[in-house]
């Protein structure tokens, strides 16, 4: 086959949601969210490391994780676990061979799950 | 009663090495006519040097397949009105994941040997329905498969993008479809390469102009390939 010169391949693409269906929607959050709960759980090793400090280092590191700008973020990797979990269910059955032709269904249905169960957990974080 | 409605077609222009660009076309068209026509008419009127690809003009050669404002279309089947409004733009690109020829044509070679290789049926034999509505196939008479080989869902796809190397959603439809998975074509689709690298965005079957449904048939593949596994596993044949 003739060779064709090329631009190189931009991933960036896989993040371009323009002209796109609702199934690359759900790839892309799933993409998204995945990375963010990977980087999440180094940081959340490194946190865990405080440990080591002794009480006292244990103790100032919780008084900081209890501001606002803290809680927030812990609300991000909430949204980001119930997101990426409910929609892994999908891909899981749907891989399967089952529902597949309900896939949009199914996403949608799961991410009002998802929705809900993230403005539950909203609201218990911030009025505790 | 026909409409003439003004538009710009912007076409994505690319000769051998050149860079890129998109030339930009004023015309009056009718809104019912499809994007091709205009394309024709760029190419009869304006510019001798423009490439394009098309044959039957009613969607069973699969070769006008071109991104449409962002989204895969076959060319020849598209209306104006369904892209466009009255003075408004249509920007035609060649379609993406396979190697630009020039301007809007693309080499799709590797993707014919694969649909080949996966014993993709290009014609099958008709099913009829019996007083009981169970469908049989008839061998005697034949019709062409849904898939025209167009590969709008391999354009289309994010895994596609991701590398050239993955089969893609119409070859591992054909396999599906052509229900003969003997060893060459599992070691095909049974493989990193094929069923399994698909991410369920489902972007094949939005485009597709044909019925194939390909994400659907990827995740019956996959039932099929797992159930073989299973099977295997405890030794029954
Ligand atoms: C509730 C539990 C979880 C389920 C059901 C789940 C499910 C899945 C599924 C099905 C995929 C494949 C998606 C695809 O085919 O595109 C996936 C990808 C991924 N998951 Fe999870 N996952 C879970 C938890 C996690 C956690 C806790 C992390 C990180 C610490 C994580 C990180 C990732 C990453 C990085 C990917 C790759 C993303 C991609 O290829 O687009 N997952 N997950
Ligand atoms: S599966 Fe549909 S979109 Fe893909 S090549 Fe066949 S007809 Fe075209
Ligand atoms: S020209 Fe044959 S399918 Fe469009």
């Amino acid at each position: 086959m003739a060779k064709h010169p090329q631009k190189p391949i931009n991933l960036i693409k896989w993040f371009d949601p323009r002209n796109k269906s609702l199934g690359s929607w759900a790839f892309i959050l799933n993409r998204i969210t995945g990375l963010g709960l990977t980087l999440y759980l180094f940081l959340h090793l490194i946190m865990l490391g405080q440990l080591a400090g002794g009480p006292e280092a244990y103790d100032g590191f919780i008084a900081l994780v209890k501001n606002p700008i803290f809680l927030a973020g812990e609300l991000l990797v909430i949204a980001a676990a119930f997101i990426h979990g409910l929609n892994g269910i999908r891909i899981g059955i749907t891989s399967f061979g089952i529902a597949g032709g309900k896939q949009k269904q199914l996403f949608i249905g799961l991410m009002t799950v998802a929705i809900i169960a993230i403005i539950y957990f909203a609201i218990r974080m911030f009025t505790h | 009663m026909t409409q003439t409605w003004s538009i710009t077609y912007e076409i994505f222009r690319k000769k051998g090495s050149q860079a890129a660009h998109y030339d930009r076309f004023e015309m009056k068209v009718d809104p019912d006519e499809y994007v091709l026509d205009g394309i024709e008419r760029i190419w009869a009127f304006h510019d001798r040097s423009l490439v394009f690809s098309h044959a039957c003009h009613h969607s069973t050669c699969g070769a006008c397949g071109m991104v449409v404002n962002g989204v895969e279309k076959l060319t020849c089947i598209t209306p104006i009105r369904s892209v466009t409004k009255d003075g408004g733009v249509i920007r035609v690109e060649p379609m993406r994941n396979f190697p630009v020829i020039s301007d809007l044509s693309v080499d799709m070679t590797v993707f014919y040997q694969r649909m080949e290789s996966v014993g993709h049926q290009p014609v099958v034999s008709i099913a009829h329905e019996d007083s009981k509505g169970k469908f049989d196939p008839d061998d005697d008479l034949l019709r062409l498969s849904d898939c025209i080989e167009c590969g709008l869902c391999i354009s289309a796809c994010p895994i596609a993008l991701t590398t050239p190397a993955y089969l893609g959603p119409a070859v591992l439809a054909g396999a599906q479809q052509s229900g003969d998975l003997n060893l060459c074509v599992l070691e095909l689709v049974d493989s990193e390469n094929g069923a399994w690298r698909c991410h369920s965005a489902y972007e094949c079957t939005e485009v597709c102009p044909s019925h194939v449904d390909p994400a659907w048939r990827i995740m019956d593949l996959r039932k099929k390939l797992v159930s073989r596994r299973i099977k295997k596993f405890f030794g029954v044949k």
